[in-house]
């Protein structure tokens, strides 16, 4: 039993929990086709929600700040992406995919940067004068996420709107018996990079040495002359663009939009940052995949199911590591 | 003497929105001014259980409505299965209640014990889980449409509680006495010994104890309380409170649906009340609902006819817009919670104890 654990604590840990529900879901589906369809759709799916998550997670890790308000910079993301793809909708018609490309490139931008201004403008306003009090944080960004709902619905409207995609995305991939969609395959491609390019800039930069020294002693950081709220301006504002990515990316997913997404990826988004432990990125990917993966199997073996799933998963994970799966140091 | 007239004011403010509900049927003589009156009653003492978490005990729940909603579809369901009889109110309104209960207690023993941000997270969850539940068991709940269902019997309009002479309806000062003025008082007398309930509580060593958890923590369980224990049974008992209010509404309005009784809009409202309102006291939880509740019904034709007179002005009028009337009160309540972080009530009574 010992030499097991060792085992697997050598092979990843809790990281192969994925690669557990994988199998355990293969033996239960039976089928290899949809078994890959439903996984390709569960890692895809769980990769765009790390994006939203991520930010929320780091921010919380490094200055004990939780922004209920996470989920409008989501939304905007969205419906800013969806704005310039419907503006752009020539070139995604267009033949060239170069041309397809860069209409989704700038949409995708014009929600990081639009994420990035939004951020730097919602930490001086909304949060810095509220940094150590949890009481009024948890007040604040909830009444900021109010007015942020109140803005979009004034903005664009109640009514969806649809997200044209761009033409070379469309369709799908026959591998064997099992039809993939191109977005799906995409969308995880884009938050794996993001993930490297997020764990290089963790692990391998200096600016990276120091938010992870200040997630795990701010004090010490701070003694030792480093300007640490300079930092986190820039730690929010980066998760605030990746939470927006996320969004644009979301949006092209689901195509049709209403100002109801906020709202529903807040719950996702929360049940993942609990499942992963807040303040750890390799915790927030490996929660996103979990939901990812069980909100897809879940809603094909049992439809009914599908709802309370991540709830159950979160309870599930909670009672057996009450600080989630992969926490940072504290 | 000064710190006397800063409560002086907010007691009588308080006695003055009690008075005016009190003969609320008689002083204001048209149907929508009745419900209004109705939705105050029953949103103060939603409003001052959800204080009792918030304000005195340092609790952040997203849950609340959850609970309200459980009160009410409990009611609503029994009352459309077995028909309008006392019976099934009292059958839909315990059901209710115990589930209230049983979640409360799984909520509060699973998660009371993690960070304050923690709590709020999973029961925000909770919440959102139980509304799309509600929408998806149809069958029971009647989804997105909500159910509608009759009322016992005496609350019918065309109950006669007194005839005269005539064999007509008695008229006391030109007000039927009929079975709506009968439901309006139902509704008033019990929430206001649930708010007497409330207050009883909050008056009592229970009460000091739990604003010395919301104070320190740690030195409340160095002096000997068991923290847990006591956020747990005041989680309880703000949700079965909560719950009963449920039914009441649900009895008053012949109708649930997750509109009125689950939807996070109320969450929202509740926040803003007790904020607005001022935490920490039961007065403000009265202020703040009495406030917030004619804000919503009449603040919009306001907004309307705002939006006509900027008509000519870009995106002014859509934010002008009645029903954008929450995109004013979230900046209210950002400002609120920077400025006046006890709301009206904790302001004027500070106010009073600071000269």
């Amino acid at each position: 039993m010992e030499n097991l654990t060792k085992i697997t604590e050598k092979l990843g840990g809790v990281m192969l929990l994925p690669l557990a529900l994988a199998a355990v879901a293969f033996l239960l589906i039976g089928a290899p086709s949809s078994w890959l369809t439903l996984t390709v759709a569960g890692l895809s799916m769980g990769m765009m929600i790390f994006l939203m998550a991520s930010g929320l997670s780091l921010v919380f890790g490094l200055m004990d700040v939780l922004n209920f308000g996470h989920s409008a910079f989501v939304s905007f993301g969205a419906f800013v992406a969806a704005s310039v793809l419907a503006a752009l909708s020539g070139w995604l018609g267009a033949p060239s995919i170069l041309l397809n490309a860069a209409a989704l490139a700038l949409a995708i931008m014009a929600a990081i940067g639009f994420g990035l201004f939004a951020g730097y403008f919602f930490e001086r306003v909304i949060i810095k004068p509220v940094y150590k009090d949890h009481l009024r944080q948890i007040l604040i960004t909830m009444g900021a996420l109010i007015v942020a709902e109140q803005m979009i619905l004034a903005i664009w409207g109640g009514a969806p709107i649809t997200v044209p995609r761009p033409a070379f995305l469309e369709g799908t991939l026959l591998v064997g018996d099992a039809s993939i969609d191109i977005y799906r395959v995409f969308a995880f491609f884009v938050g794996a990079v993001t993930y490297g390019l997020l764990y290089l800039l963790l692990n391998r930069s200096r600016i990276g040495l120091l938010i992870r020294a200040g997630v795990e002693n701010r004090e010490m950081v701070e003694a030792l002359g480093f300007r640490i709220d300079r930092l986190f301006i820039g730690v929010f504002m980066l998760g605030s663009a990746l939470a927006a990515m996320g969004g644009a990316m979301w949006a092209g997913y689901e195509t049709l939009i209403s100002p109801a997404l906020g709202g529903e990826m807040m719950i996702i988004v929360f049940i993942v940052v609990i499942i992963g432990g807040l303040g750890s990125i390799r915790g927030t990917l490996l929660g996103a995949i979990m939901v990812g993966l069980v909100g897809n199997y879940v809603g094909f073996l049992a439809p009914k199911m599908a709802l309370a799933s991540n709830m159950i998963l979160m309870m599930a994970i909670l009672m057996w590591r009450p600080s989630g799966l992969a926490p940072a140091v504290k | 003497m000064t710190k006397i007239t800063g409560t002086l004011t907010v007691k009588s403010t308080v006695l003055l929105i009690g008075a005016l509900l009190l003969f609320a049927p008689f002083l204001f003589q048209d149907v929508r001014a009745i419900e209004v009156a109705a939705r105050i009653c029953i949103f103060i003492v939603l409003v001052a259980s959800y204080d009792l978490l918030l304000g005195y005990t340092g609790i952040v729940s997203f849950a609340h409505t959850m609970f309200f909603g459980f009160g009410a579809y409990g009611a609503a369901i029994a009352l459309k299965q077995m028909g309008p009889g006392w019976d099934a109110v009292a059958l839909g309104t315990l059901a209710g209640l115990l589930i209230s209960i049983i979640m409360a207690v799984l909520i509060g023993l699973l998660s009371l014990r993690v960070k304050a941000i923690f709590f709020a997270m999973i029961t925000l969850a909770a919440a959102s889980v139980m509304m799309v539940l509600a929408s998806q068991l149809s069958g029971l709940t009647g989804g997105e449409d909500g159910i509608t269902y009759r009322a016992p019997d005496l609350f019918k309009p065309a109950t006669k509680l007194l005839t005269d002479d005539g064999g007509k309806v008695m008229r006391i000062a030109g007000v039927k006495l009929n079975g709506k003025l009968a439901a309006y008082y139902f509704v008033f007398i019990t929430s206001l010994l649930l708010f007497i309930g409330l207050m009883r509580v909050v008056a009592s060593p229970l009460g000091t104890v739990l604003e010395a958890i919301r104070e320190n923590e740690i030195r409340a369980e160095a002096v000997g309380y068991r923290v847990v224990a006591y956020r747990t049974f005041v989680f309880c008992l703000a949700a079965v409170v909560a719950s009963l209010a449920g039914s009441i509404y649900a009895i008053w309005l012949k109708y649930t649906g997750p509109d009125t009784a689950l939807s996070f809009a109320i969450m929202i409202d509740i926040l803003l009340m007790v904020v607005i309102g001022g935490m920490g006291t039961m007065w403000g939880a009265v202020i703040g609902a009495t406030l917030l509740v004619l804000a919503q019904y009449y603040l919009r034709d306001l907004m309307g006819a705002a939006a006509e007179a900027t008509a000519q002005i870009p995106l002014l009028p859509e934010l002008l817009n009645p029903d954008r009337w929450l995109f004013w009160l979230g900046i209210i309540f950002i400002l609120l919670v920077y400025f006046f972080p006890a709301g009206i009530a904790g302001t004027l009574m500070k106010k009073g104890a600071a000269k």
